[in-house]
């Protein structure tokens, strides 16, 4: 226990403030090796794990580094540093303050080398970055306390497997170290207490009031929505009429480029010219920064966002948020709806606002799980070995180290906690010598021993391999800058592929405004402004969530219903038509559409069984299309369904859906698919195989840079079992691949396959069209097509 | 358009092969699937950017650890071309190596392989940015080779005519694939990179642009040589 100190019990008391009960337990577990906090968005989360420092540091004796604060935003950082100035300069408390992320400058840096705060500030990568210098002993000793915000937030990528790899060195150098972990509402609690503790200490949870049930409903437009797509324009005369009616309002989409395609159309409808900006990821920074300047500064009405304001910066004011589009998960919907009102014991408001008339369906399942208070999720797997092969390059740069001593530290962290000495071992190999079958690089080794020690055989290469530093791997983007005289003005990015389709006097959108391609200049894209024209449209990297299982059950059973009284009126009707036009899927038996439509053959399999498990249908069914000559082009998958495209139609479901058949010839069929080489080449990067490629090093000719995927060819070829290959079928089965929901509804349809051969799509298969996400096929389908277009392309310039 | 071969004296297999014929310089030359120009009348290989020992050499700079089987690789799609066409004669267009040291640094089985492709047939090696330098290797050095038609270089010179050149790794894209080609006008060839490791320049690079004339074709190779109008 330790005590509030009392010139901070004075300042609470002169702002009126009493501390929350979970606060002051904080204070009582001050001494505990672990701590996880559970707390809604509002419930001083941030200021409760931060109390125990405070109260230490108060009497001014400490020297150095005593607290680390991990958030995964570096915007985070600078809110939390502001926050935090108010109680220690209100109570003049000795504590010093500093932050550490990408944007902190040189001499800064410098500043805190020789005279470390308090307090320090950072993100995982940057943590990473101060631990793989030579120093990082010296700079971390005295270290006492971690604090890892949003911790729900970084268990769900491999940058939680990086941190947690990063605490177990910290703890190695400050064996005194403790950690507390500061989470929204989870569905597993002790899990998440296993990720955080270090293997085996136990970890404390304290569960915060929840405080009061949310106010969510859907929102009632006078227009119905779309059968598919839509983006949610249709309810913009009703969105506007509730941002007039609240303080502040957040308008969430699921992907940044349906963020701008609703924010453009919004802008024309606001006749008002209520103040609302824009913020996501693929913006430019200074865009981002004055959104956020405004917002704090309480001048905006509203903001359409993406999950960039998923995470807890504290805007104060708002009053309501708009959930554009299905929620596909109920945690991060609950998580949402937190952001709105950030006062304790006040209920949150939210609307929902379905683009389509399935999306409708799903929000009213969404809904009903929030209320019986049902969170999904779905369990962690083990520490990914590609992760671990930086970690042990990281180490290396640091200086010469032993194998045992830090295997022993990567197996007490949590996800780790079950790796074998010779899965470590490979990892090691291959940080050393590439781990290939022939032995090729003896003399120009990354790792050597020398010394029973292993270290770099180069030190230069250290530099490169803190360049490629991180977990996130982001398509390769452009920056998008305003031609003018003087360099321009950045606007943001897009994907260099959707560059690649652009040619000069193209429009599109970006930060909310149409601007017209002028040109590729230095890797940059050039634009001017085109005020009043009908834009293409910018494909940003959306990330695509998957629906829960749990919602996709619920989805299942309201399917069956005879009639949809809950539901609007124009989606009963929706869902009676496909009853007429086709049928309703059901729990015992597949049902399978086959129609044409834009000059090709589908074919739609509504097999409920996970985005995973219907993308592994996906590639199942594709295979025995092959075989059967039916020239299948691509698929997409959603959680519900999977659409299939090609050259021929299905005629008889027999031969393809036969289980015994499916996964004959599969793994060489899944090795050559794009899923694969795209899962290759994440894993490859984060693992140091292939370099990144920065943005301000890349040159115009692009002769040196080859595909990823002629290194993921060459190894299956010559080095089958090759580490590599073995992350990338691990993260395949793990994350991409789901043969066990495949099985489970094959064993529950029991060959009920009810295939409808239709004269146009249905109203259920209509959302599928406009998914994205789409996985290319190669084979004969594509080859043909090829040919094809070349035959075409040689007439039209009368050369065939 | 993949027309039989007119015979050459070889072994006749090349009338099964996937390639696009057309004339330079009066010439009749096949531009094969493979990213190897074919000239039957003078049963003569030609291959541009094999980047020989590439994993080598960036290992050996402290780079990456690549996998090191690309020059194996190479060596065996040059050894299926020869055997297909049965060429006498082999003229690399430089960047044969992927630099000076890479020659000597092959890995012993390599080395063996590249000495038995070589075997029999007269090889000229072109001078490249990559490897300006004569390897220890056999076969014959040269900065370009001239032949009363046709002349093979490195690098395009702006205004030559039947010239067969490399250098580029120009690349093309059709109904969304993009594959490695051949550029061909009235004027010249310029062949794909036919190495492991390579990467690719868009035909509508303005390298690429400037040195091509209007009517120009992109060859793209792969499973099939494929002729479609030179993306610009």
């Amino acid at each position: 226990m330790v005590a509030l100190p009392p010139a901070l019990s004075r300042w609470f008391a002169a702002k009126g403030w009493s501390l929350h009960p979970h606060q002051l337990a904080m204070l009582e577990r001050a001494g505990e090796p672990a701590t996880l906090l559970i707390a809604p968005t509002g419930g001083g989360k941030t200021l409760a794990g931060f109390l125990p420092t405070l109260a230490e540091l108060a009497d001014g004796r400490h020297r150095g580094l005593h607290t680390l604060y991990i958030s995964p935003l570096k915007a985070l950082t600078a809110d939390i540093h502001r926050n935090l100035r108010a109680p220690v300069d209100g109570a003049a408390l000795p504590i010093r303050i500093g932050d550490r992320t990408g944007d902190t400058t040189y001499s800064q840096r410098r500043r805190q080398r020789a005279d470390p705060p308090h307090i320090l500030l950072t993100t995982p990568e940057s943590l990473a970055l101060l631990l793989s210098y030579e120093d990082a002993p010296r700079n971390f000793a005295g270290l006492q306390r971690v604090i890892i915000d949003e911790i729900h937030a970084l268990a769900e990528s491999k940058r939680g497997d990086q941190l947690v790899l990063c605490l177990s060195r910290l703890q190695a150098l400050c064996p005194g170290m403790r950690r507390v972990g500061l989470s929204a509402t989870v569905e597993d609690p002790p899990a998440l207490a296993r990720f955080l503790a270090r293997n085996p200490d136990p970890c404390g949870i304290l569960l915060a009031d929840p405080g009061p049930e949310p106010d969510i409903s859907m929102l009632q437009a006078q227009a119905p929505p779309p059968w598919a797509g839509g983006g949610g324009r249709h309810a913009i005369p009703a969105i506007l009429a509730e941002v007039k009616r609240h303080r502040t309002t957040l308008i969430f989409h699921n992907t940044r480029a349906q963020a701008e395609i609703f924010f453009h159309a919004l802008w024309m409808e606001n006749e008002d010219a209520l103040p609302i900006g824009i913020h996501h990821g693929s913006l430019a920074r200074e865009q981002r920064e004055r959104v956020e300047q405004a917002m704090a500064a309480g001048a905006l009405r509203a903001v359409v966002c993406t999950g960039s304001l998923d995470l807890g910066i504290d805007w104060g004011d708002v009053d309501l948020v708009i959930q554009v589009g299905a929620p596909k998960n109920v945690k991060r919907l609950v998580q949402r709806i937190g952001r709105a009102n950030h006062r304790y014991n006040a209920p949150s408001k939210a609307l929902l606002v379905p683009a389509n008339r399935f999306e409708v369906v799903e929000c009213q399942a969404a809904l009903e799980a929030v209320r019986d208070h049902d969170l999904d999720g779905e369990p962690r797997g083990p520490g990914p070995r590609d992760v671990l092969c930086q970690h042990i390059l990281l180490a290396a740069c640091a200086g010469p180290m032993d194998a045992d001593a830090l295997y022993a530290e990567v197996i007490s962290a949590g996800p780790y906690a079950g790796l074998t000495r010779p899965d470590f071992d490979a990892c090691l190999e291959f940080a050393a010598t590439g781990g290939y079958a022939l032995r090729a690089y003896d003399r120009w080794q990354r790792l050597m021993r020398r010394g029973g020690l292993w270290q770099l055989r180069d030190p230069r290469a250290a530099q490169v391999i803190r360049m490629n530093l991180g977990t996130i791997i982001d398509t390769e983007t452009l920056k998008v800058r305003l031609k003018n005289r003087g360099g321009g003005t950045p606007l943001g990015e897009v994907e260099e592929y959707f560059a690649s389709t652009l040619t000069p006097g193209d429009t599109f959108l970006i930060g909310g405004q149409v601007v017209r391609y002028d040109g590729l200049r230095e890797m940059t894209v050039e634009v001017t402004r085109q005020p009043g024209r009908d834009p293409k449209i910018a494909v940003f990297g959306g990330t695509k969530f998957a629906t829960s299982t749990l919602l996709t059950q619920r989805i299942m059973r309201m399917f069956q219903q005879p009639s949809w009284p809950d539901l609007p009126a124009h989606t009963a009707a929706w869902l009676a038509l496909q009853r007429k036009a086709s049928r309703l899927p059901e729990p015992d038996r597949l049902l399978v559409e086959s129609f044409p439509g834009e000059g090709r053959e589908h074919l739609c399999v509504y097999g409920f069984a996970g985005r995973n498990g219907q993308q592994t249908l996906g590639l199942l069914l594709t295979k025995r299309m092959e075989d059967e000559g039916l020239h299948p082009l691509g698929f997409v998958a959603t959680d519900y369904a999977t659409l299939i495209w090609g050259l021929d139609p299905v005629t008889d479901p027999a031969p393809l859906f036969d289980p015994s058949r499916l996964r004959d010839g599969l793994e060489g069929w899944l090795q050559g698919n794009a899923v694969m080489k795209r899962t290759f080449r994440n894993s490859a990067i984060i693992a140091g195989l292939i370099e990144r490629t920065h943005q301000g090093r890349r040159k115009t000719g692009r002769q040196a840079t080859f595909s990823s995927d002629v290194l993921y060819d060459t190894l299956l070829k010559y080095d089958p079992d090759h580490l590599m290959l073995q992350i990338t079928r691990d993260e395949a089965l793990r994350g991409l691949v789901d043969f066990g929901r495949i099985e489970d509804m094959f064993a529950r349809v029991q060959g009920r396959i009810d295939l409808l051969r239709l004269p146009r799509l249905s109203p259920l298969a209509a959302p599928m069209l406009l998914e994205m996400g789409r996985v290319p096929v190669e084979g004969a389908g594509r080859d043909r097509l090829m040919a094809e277009t070349a035959n075409r392309l040689m007439r039209e310039a009368g050369l065939g | 358009m993949a027309e039989p071969l007119p015979k050459g004296g070889g072994s006749g297999i090349e009338r099964s092969m996937n390639s696009y014929s057309f004339t330079l310089a009066d010439q009749p030359l096949l531009a094969l699937a493979s990213g190897a120009l074919y000239w039957p009348a003078q049963e003569t290989l030609c291959v541009s950017d094999l980047h020989l020992g590439k994993s080598e050499r960036l290992a050996r700079r402290g780079g990456t650890l690549l996998p090191p089987y690309d020059t194996r690789e190479t060596l065996t799609r040059l050894d299926g071309v020869l055997v297909a066409t049965g060429a006498r004669h082999v003229v690399c267009l430089g960047d044969s190596f992927d630099d000076s040291a890479a020659g000597g640094g092959l890995e012993e089985g390599d080395r063996l392989r590249l000495s038995a492709l070589m075997a029999g047939r007269s090889w000229t090696w072109i001078a490249g940015n990559h490897d300006p330098a004569p390897m220890a290797l056999g076969g014959t050095h040269r900065a370009e080779v001239g032949t009363a038609t046709l002349t093979f270089r490195h690098i395009a010179v702006p205004g030559e005519t039947g010239e067969i050149s490399g250098h580029f790794h120009p690349k093309a894209t059709v109904a969304g694939r993009s594959r490695p080609c051949f550029l061909i006008d009235a004027a010249r060839v310029i062949l794909p990179a036919f190495g492991c490791y390579t990467g690719g320049l868009r035909s509508a690079d303005p390298a690429l642009a400037a040195l091509m004339g209007p009517q120009a074709l992109a060859v793209l190779t792969g499973q099939r040589a494929l002729a479609i109008p030179m993306p610009r």
